[in-house]
């Protein structure tokens, strides 16, 4: 069996699960914001029980409009706020907060070997620690909610093998959205991605997070890596319970087996508006931009922080570009303060804001005109996805954002 | 074989309808079908005022109750926001015909009653603007303006139970209830 077969299998009392099979599935952890959690809390009532299966296990974050952003965000937060009062499930405040999918594995909260299902499609991030994590509508949660089980159908396996050691600039945003500019939007659709390989071992804890947050933008169900040494060493400081590590068999059914060298690939850039258009980036001609993200589940870490300041440090954003910092969570915010960064960030002329989703969704923060470009360390450029229809979001790593900031126009790093 | 997927009509009625077809491209995503912007109310009702807005700015004006949105693969890829099937039901949308959907749509779909079907032929041999006839019971869809038959995808077994159940939280209920026995 395959990581994730094996993870479902034990979570559905099963000593065998096979690809395409409908299971009934433990999860460990369930989990909902400010968006879905109003619709997943109304289905929840229809059910007819008081009490969630186990409040320790359901965690409610308010990140996408908040702090909120109108009258209309407070009452979605509000509802979810008082939902979590009344059942005892862990609620996130702002000023405790961070992006769900920053703030879940930071806080110990997912471990390795978990089922996760989240009202969010990011919930695949949580695979880079060795959990079967994936995204749900609300109406799943609230299933869930009342029962602790979820259906599932047991996804096929693709692995995914990086060879060779990376280049300068290069990280995990690059190799995720290499491997989406090969196999497409849909090149994944249902199946599970076993990331693995000698570039993926030497790949941090952060820049896997970032891989695994793409997964469904492939169309997987789920992206997960096998824990290592360096999995651990994450989680030790932060489990609070037990956890179960799970191999996959030497004789795993895999429906594709796809492999790269990625000694050579550069900092990838992907166009509007999918983020399969990557293109490397010294193919990209100039494109000048308005706006400059750092942040989101996907690139808001302290790593990615790190080499924004580092790119940063003592120089200026170019005064026709707004360059928006956004730690993906309070901790992150804390140290990146300690560590230097944000006076950095500051000297520069970057707005450093307080974690929230905000502007990736288009919410707030730094919601785009129309004819804007917006370079952007996030996951989604589709039409609309920042603000005007008419406006334009360029995925790239944080280095290439900052180093973008500077110029005024999407450049590597080496240009600088 | 069981291809209905929608709540059942009282007493049990074969559902029949019938609707002008809106066809689209590949990957029309959730932000395409509700933007993200408008995500701080869950009323379906409000939702449905900016369904596809994005994509096709006339699409609340055009569709009449009882059409039917056509596309070709990944549909509803993207976020994991329920709204996004919510507005297309809202909006009068009686059912999605693509050859593929992203797996989180095609769940929330399920789960709140909005048909969907997979059915590449329909999809290879249909234009915008033609009437589709479709038996949700039997997943016939006849396309009137062409005169042509096809079959949609049938769903598996649990899919199908799920569906009878008239939905995930009516299934729910009956798990519960009898793990109390
Ligand atoms: S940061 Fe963006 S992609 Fe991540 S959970 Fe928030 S809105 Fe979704």
């Amino acid at each position: 069996m395959s990581l994730a077969e094996k993870i479902l299998s034990a979570h559905a009392d099963r000593r065998k699960v096979s690809p395409g099979e409908f299971v009934s599935v433990r999860v460990d952890l369930v989990l909902a914001n400010d968006i879905t959690a109003p619709i997943a809390i109304r289905e929840f009532r229809k059910i007819g029980v008081k009490k969630v299966f186990d409040p320790k296990r359901i965690v409610m974050v308010p990140d996408h409009f908040t702090p909120n952003k109108d009258i209309a965000s407070a009452e979605q937060a509000k509802m979810m706020r008082e939902f979590c009062y009344e059942q005892g499930v862990i609620h996130f405040e702002i000023g405790q907060m961070g992006i769900e999918h920053v703030l879940l594995p930071e806080q110990g909260l997912v471990l390795p070997g978990d089922v996760v299902i989240g009202a969010d499609s990011h919930t695949c991030t949580y695979g880079a620690l060795g959990a079967f994590a994936t995204g749900m509508g609300s109406t799943d949660i609230a299933a869930a909610m009342a029962t602790g089980y979820i259906w599932m159908k047991v996804p096929p396996t693709i692995k995914l093998v990086y060879h060779g050691s990376l280049g300068k600039w290069v990280g995990g945003k690059d190799l995720i959205l290499y491997t989406i500019g090969k196999i497409g939007v849909d090149g994944a659709l249902y199946s599970s991605m076993e990331f693995t390989g000698g570039a993926i071992d030497s790949l941090s804890m952060d820049g896997r997070f970032t891989m695994a947050n793409m997964a469904i933008e492939a169309g997987a169900k789920a992206g997960i890596f096998r824990v290592d040494n360096k999995t651990q060493l994450y989680i030790k400081s932060r489990a609070e319970r037990s956890y179960r590590v799970y191999e996959p068999d030497n004789d795993a059914e895999y429906t594709r087996i796809i492999d790269y060298d990625v000694s050579d690939i550069e900092p990838q850039v992907a166009l509007p508006h999918s983020p399969a258009n990557a293109k490397s980036i010294s193919q990209l001609g100039d494109i000048e931009i308005d706006q400059a993200l750092i942040g989101s589940c996907t690139n808001g870490r302290l790593e990615d922080l790190r080499l924004a300041a580092h790119i940063l440090r003592g120089r200026k954003v170019h005064s026709r570009v707004r360059c928006i910092v956004i730690p993906g969570s309070q901790q992150v915010y804390l140290d990146a303060l300690t560590a230097g960064l944000i006076e950095i960030f500051i000297r520069a002329g970057v707005a450093v804001s307080t974690p929230t989703c905000g502007p990736c969704l288009g919410g707030h923060m730094g919601v785009l005109a129309s004819g804007e470009r917006c370079v952007s360390t996030t996951n989604r450029n589709f039409v609309g996805r920042m603000g005007s229809p008419q406006s334009e979001v360029y995925l790239a790593n944080p280095a290439v954002a900052a180093a973008s900031a500077i110029a005024g126009k999407i450049i590597s790093p080496d240009e600088l | 074989m069981i291809t209905v997927i929608c709540g059942k009509e009282k007493g049990g009625h074969r559902l029949k309808l019938k609707g002008k077809v809106h066809k689209y491209g590949a990957n029309v995503d959730t932000d395409a079908i509700i933007p993200a912007r408008y995500l701080n109310v869950s009323e379906p009702k409000e939702l449905a005022k900016h369904c596809m807005e994005d994509i096709d700015k006339d699409f609340v004006k055009k569709a009449k109750s009882g059409d039917v949105i056509m596309a070709t693969t990944n549909f509803g890829c993207g976020s994991s926001r329920e709204h996004a099937p919510l507005a297309i039901k809202a909006a009068g949308i009686s059912c999605v015909i693509a050859r593929t959907f992203a797996r989180i749509f095609f769940r929330n779909a399920i789960n709140i009653g909005l048909p969907l079907f997979e059915c590449a032929e329909a999809v290879d041999n249909t234009e915008n603007g033609d009437v589709l006839e479709i038996d949700l019971s039997s997943g016939r869809i006849k396309n009137l303006t062409r005169k042509m038959e096809f079959a949609a995808k049938p769903y598996p077994d649990f899919m199908a139970e799920l569906i009878s159940a008239n939905g995930l939280i009516e299934y729910t209920k009956r798990v519960l209830a009898e793990r109390r026995i």
